[in-house]
C-alpha cells in the first residue's frame, strides 16, 4: 500500500488506512535509530531540500536526520525573513528549485496554504512541516505514534488540548487525525485563543483547563506563540499560568495512566511546570525521538517505498 | 455624433420609464431621439436588433482604472475598453491611484486620458481625504469643479470619526454622495478572509463581519448627524444591509451597492488557497449571500458594482497571505447576473437593468442610466440566450484575476454603444 498522494500537505486529506500505514512503516524504521550504525541504504541517490522561511530546529533537524539515516542526500535552505523581502517570489524560488530536480522538498513557511502553492507546481514531493497557522502533518503523526505506542490504539482515547489554539497548526492537525482515528478531543484556552467555529471541527470547547482534564488518557500542551500574536490575548504571564498552564495539581484530575505532550519548544513556567515537563507522566523527549522515525516512514513512502524498509 | 441610428425591433427596457416592450429606438446625433412601435426614417443607418435586448448603457459605479500610477495593473485605455466590452457604457474610477486623486490636477489628467483613450466614459470619483491619509480634506471643491461626481477613500476607509463627520458636511455643499468602504482596519490585524468556520480549518486570520458592519452603523450615523448623502461600497454583510434598511426607512439618504461576487459566492470559495477569491471585503456566508439576493429584489440594494480591482497577474500569482486582495469584474458581471439572477428569476430583467443603470446613475448624479427622449444616446444590447465561456486569457483588462474562469453563462452584451457610437460590439474588437 501507498500514499494516494504525491505529497503530504495535511492531515485532512489522509484516509484512516493511509495514516496506520505511516505509523505502522514507523515501527519498523524506529528501531533502525537503535542501532550502531543508524543507516540504511534505502534513499542512496535521493535529495532532499528542507526549504525552511521560519526558524527551525527540533522539525529540520529531525528531518535531516531521518533523510541522513536512508542515505538520502540533504540540501537545508533557510530563508530569512529579509532576504524574501528583497525580492525572489515563491514562484520564482520553486521553479529554481524545480530546475535541480530534488525528489522531496520538506517546506515551512509562515503563510497558510504555501505548500499548497509550491506542491502544485512542482513534480518533487512536498511534505508540510508547518505552514502558518493550518496544519503541521508529520507533528501529528509523530504525536499519534506516540500515544498509540503507550496505549496501543487512539481510538476511544480521551484527549484534552490546551493553549493556544488559534495559532496552532500543531493543533489542527491533531485535532483531524484524533478525531479520524477515533479519540475524543476536548480542548481548553482563553476565549481569545480559541479558533471561531472550531467545535464544528469536531473538538468539544471544555470551559476550563480543569473540566478538559477530567479522566484524559492524554493531555497535549500547546506553546503559547507570543511570535504570532498581534495584540492583547491575555493579560500577563502569571494570569496565563494561574488559568491555563499544567501543574502538578492539575495532573490529579486525569488519568492515572495519562501520558502528557507537547510539539516543542516548551515555555517553562508559561503553559507548563517544569515540574511536569520533567515529570514521570511526560513524554515530550519520546516525541522526538519517535519524530526521525515517523518523518523516515514519510519520506520512504512518498519516495516510492523501494521494498528494502530494513 | 452627427447623424442618426435607428435600433430596430428591440425589445426595449428602460426601468427608468417603466418600459418593457418591443420597439424602435432612434439614435439622433448622440442622443435619444425615440422610441416607438415603428419609427419610420429613411436617412438613418439601420440595426437590425429583433431578439436583442436594449437598455440604458450600464453604469459601473465601482471600478478601479489605476491610472495615474499603475499602469501596468490597468490604464483608462485597457479599463475603459473591459467597461465595454462587459457592457458598461460609463464607469467610476476609485482614487487610490499615485498620485491619489486628491486635487483638479489628477481628476483632469484622468478625464483628459479618458477623452482620448476611453471607450467609456469615466466619472472620477474623488479622494475624501489628502493622500487618503484619513486625517485633512482633500480639495473636494475643486475637485468636483474639474469633474468628480463623488469621494471616497475607497481601499482606505477613514478611521477618525470625525474626519468623516467634516467630510459628509462638506461634500454636502456640493450635493455629491460620499462613497465609504466600511471596514474596521484595527478589529482584524493580519485577516485576510471572512472569520468563521472556513479560517479556522484554512488557517487564515479572519476579517469578522463585525469589521463592515461597525463601519456601516457609524456611517449611517454620520450621515444622520449631518445630513450627507451616504453610499456604502460593495456591502457584503447581512448585518449590514440590515443597518441600510433601517436608515433607509428613517428616510436618510444612505444606498448601497452590491458585487456579483458576494452575490454568487461564499468563503467556502478559498478553500483550495486560490487567491482568485482574495478581496475586500471578503467573501462571506450562505446566510450573507441569501440576504444580498433578498435586498436585490425588495430595493434595500440600490445598484451592482463590480469593485473592478486589476492586479498584475505575478503579484496574484503567490501564497494567499501575500497576493493583494482584488479581482477583475468589468467583463463579467452583466453575463453573471443575467445567467445567475435574473435566469433563475432571483430578480426580474427590469430590476437588473435598473442596478446597473438608473440605480448608479441616480446615485452619482451623472447623466445616463435612461432611454428617455432627449438624453444622452448610451445604450447596451443585450443577448440573453448568447453563451459566454469566462476567459480570463482573453478580457481586454490587463487584470485577469477572477473566480468565475470557466464558468459556462448563457446571456451577456452584445453592442456598447456611448453617445451614440458603436465603442464596442461583439466580435469586432
Amino acid at each position: 500500500m501507498r500514499l494516494r498522494s504525491k505529497d503530504l500537505l495535511d492531515i485532512e486529506s489522509l484516509s484512516a488506512e493511509e495514516i496506520a500505514l505511516v505509523l505502522d512503516t514507523a515501527t519498523s524504521f524506529k528501531e533502525i535509530g537503535t542501532r550502531t550504525i543508524k543507516k540504511v541504504p534505502t534513499l542512496r541517490g535521493r535529495t532532499v531540500v528542507n526549504l525552511f522561511y521560519e526558524p527551525s530546529t527540533r522539525t529540520r533537524v529531525s528531518f535531516e536526520i531521518a533523510a541522513k539515516r536512508l542515505s538520502a542526500d540533504v540540501i537545508n535552505v533557510s530563508v530569512s525573513g529579509s532576504s524574501v523581502s528583497k525580492g525572489e517570489t515563491l514562484l520564482d524560488t520553486v521553479q529554481n528549485l524545480q530546475a535541480m530536480a530534488p525528489d522531496v522538498l520538506v517546506m515551512r513557511h509562515p503563510a497558510s496554504g504555501a505548500p499548497y502553492f509550491v506542491a502544485r507546481r512542482l513534480e518533487a514531493a512536498v511534505v508540510n512541516a508547518g505552514d502558518g497557522m493550518h496544519e503541521h502533518p508529520t507533528q501529528a503523526l509523530l504525536d499519534a505514534f506516540t500515544i498509540r505506542e503507550r496505549k496501543g490504539t487512539l481510538a476511544g482515547l480521551k484527549v484534552a488540548i490546551v493553549g493556544d489554539l488559534l495559532h496552532s497548526r500543531v493543533f489542527r492537525s491533531n485535532l483531524r487525525l484524533l478525531t479520524r482515528m477515533g479519540s475524543e478531543v476536548s480542548i481548553a484556552g482563553p476565549p481569545t485563543l480559541v479558533p471561531p467555529e472550531v467545535e464544528k471541527l469536531g473538538a468539544r470547547i471544555a470551559p476550563s483547563i480543569d473540566d478538559a482534564l477530567v479522566g484524559a488518557d492524554v493531555v497535549m500542551m500547546l506553546r503559547v506563540q507570543k511570535e504570532r500574536m498581534q495584540g492583547a490575548y491575555f493579560p500577563s504571564v502569571r494570569e496565563y499560568f494561574r488559568l491555563f498552564a499544567l501543574t502538578r495539581a492539575r495532573i490529579e484530575r486525569a488519568s492515572p495512566e495519562v501520558i502528557i505532550l507537547h510539539p516543542g519548544p516548551i515555555n517553562r513556567g508559561l503553559e507548563i511546570e517544569s515540574a511536569v515537563a520533567d515529570g514521570p507522566y511526560s513524554l515530550i523527549l519520546e516525541q522526538v525521538t519517535n519524530g526521525v522515525a515517523v518523518r523516515m516512514a514519510i519520506l520512504y513512502l512518498l519516495t516510492g517505498g523501494g521494498g528494502e524498509a530494513s | 455624433m452627427k447623424g442618426k441610428l435607428l435600433v430596430r425591433e428591440a425589445r426595449v427596457v428602460d426601468p427608468s420609464q417603466g418600459l418593457d416592450r418591443v420597439s424602435d429606438l432612434l439614435i439622433e446625433d448622440g442622443r435619444i431621439g425615440g422610441i416607438g412601435g415603428s419609427i419610420p426614417v429613411q436617412d438613418a443607418e439601420v440595426l437590425e436588433a429583433r431578439g436583442l435586448v436594449a437598455v440604458p448603457g450600464f453604469v459601473d459605479m465601482h471600478v478601479h482604472l489605476r491610472e495615474p500610477g499603475f499602469e501596468y495593473k490597468e490604464t483608462i485605455a485597457s479599463g475603459t475598453a473591459a467597461a465595454a466590452a462587459g457592457g458598461f457604457a460609463a464607469v467610476a474610477s476609485m482614487a487610490n491611484t499615485h498620485p491619489v486623486n486628491d486635487c483638479a490636477a489628477v481628476t483632469e489628467y484622468i478625464l483628459k486620458k479618458a477623452a482620448v483613450a476611453g471607450k467609456a466614459r469615466v466619472h472620477p470619483v474623488g479622494a475624501t481625504t489628502k493622500a487618503m491619509e484619513g486625517r485633512e480634506l482633500a480639495e473636494i471643491g475643486e475637485m468636483v469643479a474639474a469633474g468628480a461626481v463623488a469621494i471616497s477613500d475607497d481601499g482606505r476607509p477613514v478611521s477618525d470619526p470625525n474626519v468623516m463627520r467634516r467630510a459628509m458636511e462638506y461634500a454636502k455643499m456640493f450635493g455629491i454622495a460620499v462613497i465609504e468602504h466600511c471596514e474596521t482596519l484595527e478589529l482584524h490585524p493580519g485577516g485576510v478572509m471572512n472569520e468563521g468556520y472556513w479560517s479556522t480549518t484554512l488557517g487564515l486570520r479572519g476579517i469578522p463581519r463585525a469589521s463592515e458592519e461597525i463601519a456601516v452603523a457609524r456611517n449611517i450615523r454620520l450621515a444622520e448627524l449631518t445630513g450627507a448623502r451616504f453610499h456604502v461600497a460593495h456591502l457584503s454583510t447581512a448585518g449590514a444591509l440590515r443597518s441600510v434598511r433601517e436608515a433607509k426607512a428613517r428616510g436618510l439618504s444612505v444606498t448601497c451597492e452590491v458585487t456579483p461576487h458576494h452575490l454568487l459566492l461564499t468563503d467556502e470559495r478559498v478553500s483550495s488557497y486560490d487567491t482568485q477569491a482574495k478581496m475586500k471585503p471578503p467573501l462571506t456566508t450562505e446566510g450573507d449571500r441569501q440576504a444580498l439576493l433578498e435586498g436585490l429584489s425588495d430595493g434595500a440594494v440600490d445598484a451592482i458594482a463590480t469593485d473592478h480591482a486589476p492586479h498584475h497577474q505575478d503579484e496574484k500569482d503567490d501564497d494567499f497571505d501575500s497576493a493583494p486582495f482584488g479581482i477583475v469584474g468589468l467583463e463579467t458581471a452583466v453575463a453573471l447576473s443575467l445567467d445567475r439572477l435574473v435566469r433563475p428569476k432571483i430578480i426580474t430583467l427590469g430590476r437588473l437593468v435598473e442596478l446597473l443603470s438608473w440605480g448608479p446613475a441616480r446615485i452619482l448624479r451623472v447623466e445616463g442610466g435612461t432611454l428617455a427622449p432627449g438624453s444622452r444616446a448610451d445604450v447596451t444590447l443585450l443577448d440573453l440566450e448568447r453563451p459566454f465561456r469566462v476567459e480570463p486569457q482573453s478580457f481586454l483588462s490587463k487584470g485577469k484575476s477572477t473566480p468565475f474562469a470557466g464558468w459556462e453563462l448563457r446571456g451577456r452584451a452584445v453592442r456598447t454603444i456611448v453617445g451614440g457610437v458603436t465603442v464596442w460590439s461583439l466580435g469586432e474588437t
